[in-house]
Parts: structure tokens; C-alpha cells; sequence
């Protein structure tokens, strides 16, 4: 097997191309910031940004001009507002100003988005779900089907299988081989990783593989559709890894007015991304006071015992 | 004997977090709901079991959230599950009682727009959308609105349905709700910083208790349609000291949903 521990430059240059489907995954929890600004850094383009909620990553990614098209349930910043940039590639006076084609929508429901990645992973042709009715989800966005039951008991919404080109998810831990292991809120990365062609794991921490092995219900992605491991300690700041980092609620409300303006936007995006080469620089310019701030208390599990059978 | 003094969004929250008296299963949203489920569990529903859209079952959030995919929520919570398994399982399985909306828009039947403002292929304002709303709308056994009235949000017609409510009058949505096997009654109460609202047995929304210093022509300027009140309208007990001691000590101490 080949080693698939990667530097994140050399993971985005190899597996995230021109004109991709990319899901960088993870409900609030865990999302890899490190890995969006990697991709905007080396200057992708053309790509389809598919994430229940774009975050504050995916509103970075339009700014810096990486995306042509949104897959997505929920715009917002959540508790403080919209995302700005997004909204000025979408809103018809923003648009009209800019001269610039509007960003493409493709727009579902959470569960709606849930089951595309479940498709996709079970290598179904559409997802059936009790959702849509009586709404204008369906006009907006065709790909929403009414469908009739095979077996004679009524009507239900289908949904196509969504397989991103790549899937990035951030982590607590992992193996040398990708195999991964989470706990606190899983999303559904799980779906989107196995939906995908290409996956790459970002994690806090490289671990032995005897660690997977023993606490195996926790791992939630085998090695076995991982491409590349990252090792990148606080690669989801602003976002959180329970247990090691909290959400960074201040940046969530700092980027409001930052993202309103398109000129404070640039320059966040030249001094945070831009003018850095990786995450580690990033950490360093947060400062030990403001990561120091960001950690929680102690609240271990207890610990089961697997048994040993022979 | 004069209460003290306290704010229309804490007597919203007060009100909404009322209405949950004798729940069991509530799925709990972003803002003004998660503020009122938690002060509801404090107060009138001490066995309410919170469902977060995230993937927690029987949380016990030890901090008010500026999000609702915040780590308090996993510790000491019931049980985390996958986002599949909380609307697959959870929601879609008939378990919520409970499912608490926010709306941009909203009409006379309760249906619900958090999509877009304008046209949607060329919106003068673009919305979050749905997230869970729309699924929440359709299988939750009941559903609560919490919002701020305005001309602006209360609506004669709304420009996009995210999630339905009443529909078009409420024989038209029993017909529906039974022939497309919905588990959801529909909306049940719309809490307003103004008053409380219920729906008829024509499916509209029918004021039924006036808020304490709110008056029916502040109710009437706010609401786009005319709206009905109900014969025996009720007065809403103004927030007891101890619901404003737990919103202003325990959950809200900075004043983000309550000021």
C-alpha cells in the first residue's frame, strides 16, 4: 500500500481538480477549514461546492472565486445571519452590479441532502423521503420528483444520488491507512465519504493503528476509501473538534461585517489565506491566547471492555 | 401588584416556552426556539426530551448556543446520531411531537417562506431555506411558529412556500395530510412578540391571547390580511419573576435573543 499520510498542499494538488464536485463535509462540527483555503490558495476553479450548510468556508470559497455552483439545504451563518458573499453572487441587484454570472443553486432540504449522499453511497438509483409536499422546492429545483410507491401505498419525493469527485472531512484521529475515528456530532460525513471518488481525511492527531483497533465502534470511515490522511492540528477553526476545540462563535460574528464589504473581504482573504502557507502560520497569526481561550474542559467517557475471545 | 419590567421578546419566549406544557419529543431550531425549549424544560416541561437537527437526542445544553451544532449539546445528552438516523428514524418515524419553526413570511393558513424574498431565479433578498423546515412542516406531530410580527412578514401571500402549513384551508389539508400519509397536524400555535395565535376550524390563524401592553390595532397595523380574533381573547400572564431570572441568569446572560 502506498502511504497515504500527505501534506495538505500535496493532497488538494493531487486529488481536488478544475471543475470538481467537492463536499468538504461536517454539520457545524468539524469542518475543514484548513483544506477550503488549500483549495483556494492553489487557485481551483469551476468548482461544485456541495455541503448541507456552506458555513463560513463556503462563503470564503465564492469570495475567492474557486466555485460555479452550490449544492446545498441551509445558507446561512447560523444565530448571526446570512452569508454575504454568497448573497451577492445570488441577489438580483448584487448580481446585475457585479457584471459577473450569477453562482448556480441546486437546492434541497436537509434530509433531502442526507439521502442524495445515501444514494450516492449505496449505489442507488434515487432516495425515497416523506418531504416536499405541498412546497415549491420541487419548482425550484426539477430534480425533486414525486414518485408512486411500487407496492400501491401512495406518493413520496425522490432524490438523485449525489457522488462528489472528492469528499474532505476533518477528524479527531486517524491511522497511518485513514482509518478514522469521530465522536460528538457525525453529520453525515460518513455518506459523503463513502459517496465519494476521492476522499481525504484531515486530522487532529495521527495514531497507532492498535488505537483504531481498540475502540472499533467509533471509526466511522475505514481506510479502505482513503486516499489521503493530513495531519493538521485546529484545521476546522473557526469551526469546532468536540472534546479539543471549541466553536469560535467571536469569527462567526466578525465575519458579518467583514463579508459585507467586499474590499474587507479581499483583504481578510489576502492576510488569513493568501499570505500564509498553511495552517500552521494560521495558528501562529491566532495567537496562544485566542486558541488557549477556545479549550474545554474535561468530560471523558467511561470505558467499555470489548472482551477478549479466543 | 406590578411585575417587572421585561422585554416583548421575553414575554415571546415566555409564551412560546408555555405552549410546551405537556410535551414529551421536541425538535428544536436555531435562535428564539432553542431559547424557549430550554426555558420550557426548566419550567413547565422538565421531561422534555430535545431533538437537535444535528444528530443529539435528549440533550441537556449546559450554555444557550450561538449555534445549534454546538458541543454542549452532545455532552451529557442521551444519545448523538447521524444526521440519516435523527430524520430518518427519528423525525420520519413519527417519535417528535414538537417541531418548532421560524419564518420570514408567513400567510393566513401558517404556511411558510425561508427561501427567498422576490422572485426565486432572481430574489431581492435570498433566505437560508429550508434546512430541516420542510420535513420538520410535514412530519412532526405538531408544529409551532415563534416570529416578530410585521406587514412585512405576516402576509397575504407569501413568495415562496419552504414549508407548508394549512395549505389552502384546512378541508383541503386533512384531504392531503390523510391521502399522502403525513404524520404532522400542522401548525398548531404561532407565538408572536404581540399575542398568541391558534388555528381555526377553517385552518387560519386566529388570535386567541393578547400580550400584557400590546393592543389589537398594534395586532391589525402588523398583520397583512384580516386577521380573526377570537370571541373570548385572552389576556397573556405577564413572564413570572422566575422565567425572567432563568432568561436573563441562565440562558440568555448576554442578551442575544432578548433585547
Amino acid at each position: 500500500m502506498t502511504a497515504k499520510v500527505a501534506s495538505m498542499r500535496d493532497a488538494v494538488a493531487e486529488l481536488v481538480r478544475d471543475g470538481d464536485t467537492v463536499a468538504i463535509e461536517g454539520f457545524t462540527h468539524l469542518i475543514s477549514f484548513a483544506a477550503g483555503h488549500e483549495i483556494i490558495r492553489q487557485g481551483r476553479r469551476d468548482l461544485t461546492l456541495a455541503r448541507l450548510t456552506p458555513d463560513l468556508i463556503y462563503d470564503q470559497m465564492v469570495a475567492a472565486g474557486v466555485a460555479r455552483k452550490l449544492i446545498f439545504s441551509w445558507l446561512g451563518n447560523p444565530g448571526v445571519g446570512g452569508l454575504n458573499a454568497i448573497r451577492r453572487r445570488v441577489e438580483a441587484d448584487a448580481v446585475a452590479a457585479s457584471g459577473q454570472p450569477a453562482l448556480e443553486l441546486e437546492e434541497y432540504s436537509h434530509f433531502g441532502m442526507v439521502g442524495r449522499y445515501t444514494a450516492g453511497a449505496a449505489n442507488l438509483p434515487f432516495f425515497p423521503l416523506r418531504s416536499y409536499f405541498e412546497t415549491d422546492l420541487p419548482k425550484a429545483n426539477p430534480l425533486i420528483r414525486p414518485i408512486e410507491s411500487p407496492y400501491g401505498d401512495g406518493l413520496v419525493y425522490a432524490v438523485p444520488p449525489l457522488k462528489p469527485d472528492v469528499t474532505i472531512v476533518h477528524a479527531q484521529r486517524a491511522d497511518q491507512s485513514g482509518n478514522t475515528q469521530v465522536w460528538g456530532l457525525l453529520g453525515c460525513q460518513k455518506e459523503a465519504a463513502f459517496a465519494a471518488e476521492r476522499v481525504i481525511v484531515v486530522v487532529e492527531e495521527l495514531v497507532t493503528e492498535d488505537v483504531v483497533r481498540a475502540d472499533p465502534n467509533r471509526t466511522i470511515i475505514p481506510g479502505l476509501i482513503v486516499d489521503a490522511v493530513v495531519v493538521e492540528p485546529y484545521g476546522a477553526h473557526p469551526s469546532y473538534v468536540q472534546g479539543a476545540y471549541d466553536r469560535d462563535n467571536r469569527f462567526y460574528l466578525d465575519w458579518d461585517p467583514i463579508s459585507r464589504d467586499e474590499d474587507a473581504t479581499r483583504a481578510w482573504l489576502r492576510d488569513w489565506v493568501f499570505d500564509l502557507d498553511g495552517r500552521a502560520a494560521y495558528v501562529e497569526k491566532l495567537g496562544p491566547d485566542r486558541v488557549a481561550s477556545l479549550r474545554p474542559g474535561p468530560a471523558p467517557s467511561g470505558v467499555v471492555d470489548y472482551g477478549e475471545y479466543r | 401588584m406590578a411585575s417587572a419590567p421585561f422585554s416583548k421578546s421575553e414575554m415571546m419566549i415566555v409564551a412560546a416556552a408555555r405552549e410546551l406544557a405537556g410535551q414529551h419529543v421536541c425538535f428544536v431550531g436555531v435562535g428564539l426556539p432553542n431559547i424557549a425549549v430550554n426555558l420550557a424544560q426548566r419550567t413547565v416541561a422538565p421531561d422534555l426530551e430535545l431533538v437537535y437537527e444535528a444528530g443529539a437526542f435528549g440533550a441537556r445544553p449546559a450554555r444557550l448556543p450561538l449555534s445549534i451544532g454546538d458541543p454542549t449539546i452532545v455532552t451529557g445528552a442521551t444519545a448523538v446520531t447521524s444526521m440519516f438516523e435523527l430524520f430518518a428514524f427519528y423525525l420520519q418515524g413519527g417519535l417528535v411531537d414538537v417541531g418548532f419553526l421560524g419564518a420570514a413570511q408567513i400567510d393566513r393558513f401558517g404556511n411558510i417562506n425561508t427561501t427567498v424574498i422576490g422572485d426565486y431565479a432572481s430574489p431581492t433578498t435570498r433566505l437560508p431555506g429550508s434546512g430541516g423546515a420542510c420535513e420538520i412542516a410535514i412530519n412532526a406531530r405538531n408544529v409551532f411558529v415563534i416570529m416578530r410580527q410585521s406587514k412585512r412578514s405576516f402576509v397575504e401571500r407569501i413568495d415562496f412556500r419552504t414549508s407548508p402549513g394549512n395549505v389552502g384551508g384546512a378541508e383541503n389539508a386533512a384531504r392531503i395530510r390523510k391521502e399522502q400519509g403525513w404524520l404532522g397536524r400542522g401548525p398548531s400555535v404561532v407565538v408572536t412578540d404581540l399575542g398568541i395565535y391558534h388555528f381555526g376550524d377553517d385552518g387560519q390563524m386566529r388570535l386567541d391571547s393578547l400580550h400584557p401592553g400590546a393592543t389589537i390595532e398594534q395586532v391589525r397595523e402588523t398583520i397583512g390580511w384580516d386577521v380573526a380574533v377570537s370571541s373570548s381573547l385572552a389576556a397573556t400572564a405577564a413572564p413570572t419573576d422566575r422565567e425572567l431570572q432563568l432568561i436573563r441568569v441562565e440562558l440568555d446572560p448576554g442578551g442575544a435573543y432578548t433585547k
